[in-house]
């Protein structure tokens, strides 16, 4: 890669001798181990950007006997399928993170909740599993992982309905508080992480929190793992530091027509041409899961918001009016005014809706629809309205 | 305590309290819709959206706990935007087609709709692209799916009160919606009638089955003789229909009204109640004996009762193995039924074709037992049309009578007369009362050891309760009782039916006698009350059950005359040949879905 901005790291997928990182962690204070986490500044990488340092620490503070590490690899969102690549290159160092995680919060027992399409790579990770298990044993670590497959909602990425559906139930997101770390799988407290926080944890434990914090800005420390799709000529899994600008982004990944970029999939926003120069790409500017998607002038943006919306409208649990009737009616209502039935000015009226969805829905599914229908409607209208 | 503030008004409130409760003790009313009282918090419908000054979203107040110090506005511009958004985009998934339905002027949404002057329609109506059913199925309950908001209370009410599961929540997004198992009619599931969904439900999407137009043709065709009869808990519960509180007693009024109506006898299902005792407990008699004396190990017990049609519908799904073990008595409506068309029918000299037999119910799966091939001993279907307390105000509505500047009047006869026995089978615990008062007196000649003939421990709201009454100095046919303590157990709740029937199967739970009502509190909490319905305005009603117990001159089943009357005129004795023919039954198992 030539440009020296966007920079390629090699971190998640670096191989590494989990039992060497195990053997530090087991000489290790549990709390040196969430302190550690804290000072690397590492944000989940699923996209929410909650420190994870802070919700170790929170899970360990509880009192109860029974915790649970949670590995959220239900990777639902659009365009992201880099947790897929993860688990399918390094699962050891995803079960070394669960059990680092396990070690610092005081839990025995973890659950890989795995994306119902990703079934295929059960036989290999239960192979792997059995290896852990009984490095476990050597380090008299009394550490259990199981897995267990979604069945293709959308809404059991979100962390209560994930729990929802590991306990049997029907996948509806919780009322919060309380916080899983208080209160999540089996009503006890529970800290969950994404595939590729997990891997970061190992790697900070390895070579140190100083070492991941030469990476990235202030807010956005450390690499991430994009899946990158769309009109490139470069698809695929690259991990690349944060705090880059979108226009250095579209620079190495674009095919020179970008017009504009999704960034975070479904959920996330969407940047165009006129603001790639000021749009960071981290929790500072756009937040993202992963997912980057490149548009190119052939494209119609009425027709990437009608996707969006159809998928929202399809993947809401239904469970509370914002996102249930809120998702059918920006659908609706795009396509009343795109066949003119509703005059453009209805837009604004979609718009007013969406801010409500954002503030009155139950989850973040509900309170994220708004991102890419307010970000694209803002940016492309006059493509919505003719 | 934890310091907050509300509308910039200061208070203290103990731990755990939620905003909504908050808000309650400073005088605001916050809107709710998938709130109830009697279920856990759902948090759904987002009506109860309010503001935290430097929060992000805003929060449900139903569902948040307060803590220190936030500072929360009920009615900011966000929160008023918001709200009147849920309103109207519940709206516009809802038929509203308010003039024409059932429960306009009663519906929760509506009375929103109309508090936000949410007119103006700004969204689209999504109600005409989607393919909503109507259930008219089951003989107890319609579901209008195009009325349904999906606030779940029904889903609640079905899985934390009652247990049963029949209505659940199915498929996502915009295809979600609340369903039976594999889609079935609400005739062919699970679902014991019970109507304790209809009482929660906000909107019009589960209502009875009205049965208004074919009672009204009786009445009015002058050919048919048509008597009703009337359960001890609509006397307590009528008047809330009518603009009363909740508890006022209106016996009195009520049968003016019906007489005001154009039914040719008003009768009471006290007097059946009554026999009900005289049977029931007859047959809790003669199975202990054939326990303690001849000592056979087949006998079912403990027996429970049978009165309840939603417990009978529950037992048949869920514990049909426990089938003997039920009453072989029937409900006291199924009772007067039977002897409407044949004891009344001979002692008036009126050909039962001729008549038509109504009963006013706080319950709709009355309407269900109703039409049981089981229930057609007569000759004739016992029982012709059965409302609920909610119809019976409709049609006192509806015929312009104003209730409230009635005068009392009384009960015709025959089969008019009741006890205070009969009265307390509205509540739980009552028919376990009524039963122990009559039995013990049977078997000892002596009044129940307790003051003023009220057996305070089989009363109150626990879910399970259980009791036992020392049984000594009997007389000398019953000598065998000597000594025995009489132990029985009450439920009320099919959850906690549940319960209790899984304590006797573990044989945790060792008795005699079992009742079990289906709904919360009993009969006066039944799915045909009023609706609002929760556990303050149940105590209220209890109280006016057991206050109508206290103003009657006879307490005690056995002494009601018309009872003594009925057993030397037509029936002879208590489970002689006669009342096995018209008043005793059986139960067959059912599929567990």
């Amino acid at each position: 890669m030539n440009n020296k901005l966007v920079k390629r790291v090699d971190l998640i997928f670096e191989k590494v001798e989990c039992r060497d990182v195990m053997e530090e962690i087991m000489k290790m204070d549990p709390d040196a181990i969430c302190q550690k986490v804290l000072e690397s500044d590492l944000k989940g990488r699923g996209g929410a950007g909650f420190p994870t340092g802070l919700k170790w620490r929170y899970t360990a503070q509880e009192k109860e006997p029974v915790k649970y590490i949670v590995c959220n690899a239900d990777e639902g969102e659009p365009g992201t399928f880099k947790d897929r690549e993860i688990l399918d290159q390094v699962p050891e160092k995803v079960f070394c993170g669960m059990a680092i995680a396990g070690r610092a919060v005081g839990a025995k027992n973890g659950y890989v909740y795995l994306r119902g399409e990703y079934k295929f790579l059960i036989p290999k990770l239960n192979a792997q599993l059995g290896t852990f298990h009984k490095m476990m044993d050597e380090f008299n670590h009394n550490f259990r992982i199981q897995i267990r497959l979604g069945s293709g909602a959308y809404i059991c990425g979100e962390e209560s309905a994930l729990f929802e559906s590991i306990e049997g139930k029907r996948g509806e997101p919780r009322n919060k508080p309380p916080y899983p770390t208080a209160s999540g799988l089996f009503g006890k407290p529970t800290t969950i992480n994404n595939v590729e926080t997990l891997v970061h944890t190992v790697m900070i434990m390895l070579y140190g929190a100083s070492h991941f914090k030469e990476l990235g800005t202030k807010d956005s420390r450390g690499s991430k793992v994009f899946s990158i799709s769309g009109d490139t000529p470069k698809a695929g899994i690259y991990e690349l530091e944060l705090g880059m600008a979108v226009d250095e982004f579209v620079q190495e990944f674009g095919d020179g027509d970008t017009k504009a970029v999704q960034v975070g999939g479904a959920s996330g926003f969407c940047v165009p041409r006129k603001k790639f120069e000021e749009t960071i790409i981290g929790f500072e500017g756009v937040p993202t899961g992963g997912s980057m998607k490149l548009f190119n002038s052939s494209r119609s943006m009425y027709n990437v918001l009608h996707n969006y919306l159809d998928f929202f409208t399809e993947e809401s649990c239904g469970q509370c009016t914002p996102c249930r009737v809120g998702c059918q009616q920006l659908l609706k209502g795009v396509e009343a005014v795109k066949s003119g039935d509703k005059n453009a000015k209805y837009l604004d009226e979609l718009v007013k809706l969406s801010k409500t969805m954002k503030r009155a829905s139950k989850c973040g599914l509900g309170q994220s629809v708004g991102n890419a229908f307010g970000s694209i409607v803002e940016n492309f209208k006059e493509e919505i309205i003719y | 305590m934890i310091k907050l503030s509300i509308n910039g008004m200061l208070l203290q409130v103990d731990e755990g309290t939620t905003i909504l409760e908050a808000a309650k003790k400073l005088n605001f009313r916050i809107p709710t819709l998938c709130q109830h009282d009697d279920l856990c918090v759902a948090g759904n419908c987002r009506v109860c959206v309010v503001e935290q000054l430097g929060g992000k979203s805003l929060l449900a107040a139903c569902a948040t706990p307060v803590s220190e110090g936030m500072q929360i506005l009920t009615n900011s511009l966000k929160v008023r935007s918001a709200r009147k958004h849920v309103i109207e985009l519940l709206l516009s998934e809802h038929n509203a087609d308010c003039t024409k339905c059932y429960k306009n002027g009663k519906c929760e949404l509506q009375a929103l709709s109309n508090e936000f002057a949410v007119g103006d329609h700004l969204l689209l109506d999504l109600c005409n692209i989607k393919d909503y059913t109507i259930d008219r199925f089951s003989p107890s309950i319609q579901k209008d799916d195009s009325k349904c908001i999906r606030c779940q209370r029904c889903v609640r009410t079905c899985e934390q009160l009652q247990g049963v599961n029949a209505l659940c929540v199915a498929f996502k997004g915009d295809h979600q919606r609340i369903t039976t198992f594999e889609d079935l009619s609400m005739a062919e599931v699970i679902c014991t009638n019970c109507g304790q969904c209809i009482n929660r439900c906000p909107t019009g999407a589960l209502v009875e089955r009205t049965y208004l137009d074919e009672v009204w043709d009786a009445i009015l065709d002058p050919s048919k003789h048509v008597v009703v009869q009337t359960a001890p808990a609509v006397r307590v519960g009528l008047g809330e229909e009518l603009g009363l509180k909740p508890g006022e007693r209106v016996t009195g009024r009520m049968v003016s009204a019906l007489k005001r109506l154009g039914f040719d006898s008003v009768l009471d299902t006290d007097f059946s109640a009554d026999l009900t005792i005289m049977e029931e407990g007859t047959e809790l008699l003669t199975r202990l004996k054939q326990a303690l004396v001849d000592k056979d190990p087949n006998v079912a017990l403990p027996m429970t009762t049978s009165c309840s049609p939603g417990w009978i519908k529950f037992i048949e799904h869920t514990f049909p193995e426990y089938l003997p073990n039920v009453s072989t008595c029937k409900s006291p409506q199924q009772m007067f039924g039977a002897l409407a068309k044949t004891y009344y029918a001979q002692v008036r000299n009126i050909n039962p074709k001729d008549m038509v037999s109504v009963s006013i119910m706080p319950c709709t799966a009355k309407k269900f037992e109703a039409n049981r091939p089981e229930m057609r001993s007569s000759g004739y279907k016992d029982v012709d049309y059965v409302l609920t307390t909610r119809e019976l105000a409709r049609m006192i509505k509806q015929a312009g009578v104003d209730f409230n500047k009635l005068n009392e009047d009384k009960f015709d006869s025959i089969m008019g007369a009741s006890t205070g026995a009969g009265v307390i089978f509205g509540a739980t615990g009552g028919v376990m009362e009524a039963a122990l008062r009559t039995a013990y007196e049977l078997v000892t000649g002596r009044e129940v050891p307790f003051e003023g003939l009220n057996i305070l421990p089989v009363r109150g709201m626990g879910g399970v309760r259980q009791a036992s009454v020392l049984i000594e100095n009997c007389k000398e046919e019953w000598s065998f009782l000597n000594g025995v303590e009489l132990k029985c157990a009450v439920a009320h709740g099919l959850v906690n039916a549940r319960k209790l029937m899984e304590g006797v199967k573990s044989g945790e739970i060792n008795v005699h006698f079992i009742e079990v009502m289906a709904c919360p509190g009993g009969c006066l909490g039944g799915g045909g009350q009023p609706i609002p319905t929760n556990e303050k305005i149940r105590k209220k009603r209890t109280e006016a059950i057991y206050a109508e117990d206290m103003s009657m001159e006879i307490r005690k089943s056995h002494e009601n005359p018309e009872v003594i009357g009925i057993y030397k005129e037509f029936l002879g004795e208590p489970l002689g040949h006669k009342s096995h023919e018209l008043l005793h039954t059986h139960y067959r198992g059912r599929a567990r879905y």
